[in-house]
């Protein structure tokens, strides 16, 4: 992530905001959970909500932006904290990028999309590990095969990369495409799973 | 002097406002109710969570964050002067279902002028107006000396009326009264 601010040294300090996140979960006051997860591509910024996982920060995204993206478009009263859904996206993305896991089993909140880019992106996570598919064949499962550049704007503005594999979707003339996370990203994903096949 | 770029649905998320006001909250809080300091803490915290989606100007929010603190210090001196609690006995002082406070009032002209000041003496102004800290209070929650929260003050005051906002209803509440650090 590219930002860090800079947190109080006091060694209570951590131990004084994880109570006041847990007293603000117990008082239905926590709508966004978010975490720092460290993975083989870089820290990961992951937000749950109650209803799941609803966004996966990339490295390359600025670690403020996000946050703000979220108060805005889901709730202000958002959280450094652990959740159940949390834990469980940190632990099966550690097995993914070990090799050990081909499918995810996190809850989703698909809040952040909606319409056509919903269309796309759950077309998109109907593709197996290891496969790929097309631009135009995620457009043509949304209901649109006409509209392969909207469906190349759904998967940039994925909200849940990774969880949703948009990496496994590339140009119909087999170029890999572009990726929220930068091209090179996007390779180490689609090795990993080659070399997990 | 406008600074009036955000609407009312983009407040910060919460986390920036524990992050850059949460310390300084601590310390304050510590220092007014002692051992009691972290539960008037959490009170504040979560009075001010439940209340933020209202905020109308999160400029203001350092500055409406220590106003219900101070109220939470209150509370927690009458309940504890009211019901002595058996030593040991964590945090039962404070009533967990008190209602959330509303945010204090304040003349929005003014702060939109106080709004544009340098973050320091932004920060002491509100501090000193909206919450009613005390000049050692400010220091407290600025992680300052008493001293150079009294010259953010007034720096920050001096420079308000250059820009001519002595002349905006409202702001003879921020003219310091003469001795205006006796509850230094």
């Amino acid at each position: 992530m590219s930002s860090d601010r800079s947190t109080p040294t006091d060694p209570d300090w951590d131990a004084i905001r994880a109570r006041l996140a847990s007293r603000a979960e117990r008082e239905g006051l926590l709508d966004v959970a978010v975490e720092r997860h460290e993975s083989p591509l870089g820290g990961l910024l992951i937000a749950a909500t109650a209803d799941g996982v609803a966004r996966l920060g990339l490295p390359s995204e600025d670690e403020d932006e996000v946050l703000a993206e979220l108060a805005a478009r889901v709730s202000p009263r958002v959280l450094r904290a652990s959740r159940p859904a949390l834990a469980d996206a940190r632990h099966q993305l550690d097995e993914y990028f070990a090799g050990n896991r081909r499918h995810f089993g996190v809850d989703l909140d698909w809040r952040l999309t909606n319409g056509f880019r919903r269309g796309v992106l759950e077309a998109t996570a109907a593709i197996p590990y290891g496969e790929t598919g097309t631009y135009t064949s995620v457009a043509t499962a949304a209901g649109s095969p006409a509209a392969v550049r909207a469906a190349g704007t759904a998967l940039a503005t994925n909200p849940i990369p990774i969880l949703i594999p948009c990496h496994r979707v590339l140009r119909s003339d087999g170029e890999i495409g572009n990726y929220r996370g930068g091209r090179e990203a996007k390779v180490t994903l689609l090795e990993l799973e080659a070399g997990g096949r | 002097m406008s600074r009036n770029r955000r609407t009312p649905d983009s407040l910060p998320p919460f986390e920036r406002i524990v992050a850059e006001h949460g310390p300084g909250l601590l310390r304050f809080c510590v220092s007014r109710a002692g051992s009691g300091g972290e539960d008037v803490f959490q009170e504040t915290m979560i009075a001010a969570l439940r209340a933020y989606p209202e905020l109308r100007e999160p400029d203001a929010a350092g500055s409406w964050l220590f106003a219900i603190a101070a109220r939470k210090v209150i509370d927690a001196g009458r309940s504890a002067a009211r019901a002595p609690r058996p030593i040991g006995d964590p945090g039962g002082a404070i009533d967990a279902a008190s209602p959330p406070l509303p945010p204090p009032e304040y003349d929005r002209e003014v702060w939109t002028a106080v709004a544009a000041l340098p973050p320091k003496q932004r920060e002491a102004v509100g501090l000193r107006f909206i919450a009613d800290l005390s000049h050692a209070e400010i220091g407290e929650a600025m992680g300052t000396s008493a001293e150079a929260a009294r010259r953010n003050v007034f720096e920050g005051l001096r420079r308000l009326r250059v820009d001519g906002v002595g002349g905006v209803d409202g702001v003879g509440d921020l003219t310091e009264p003469a001795g205006g650090a006796s509850h230094d």
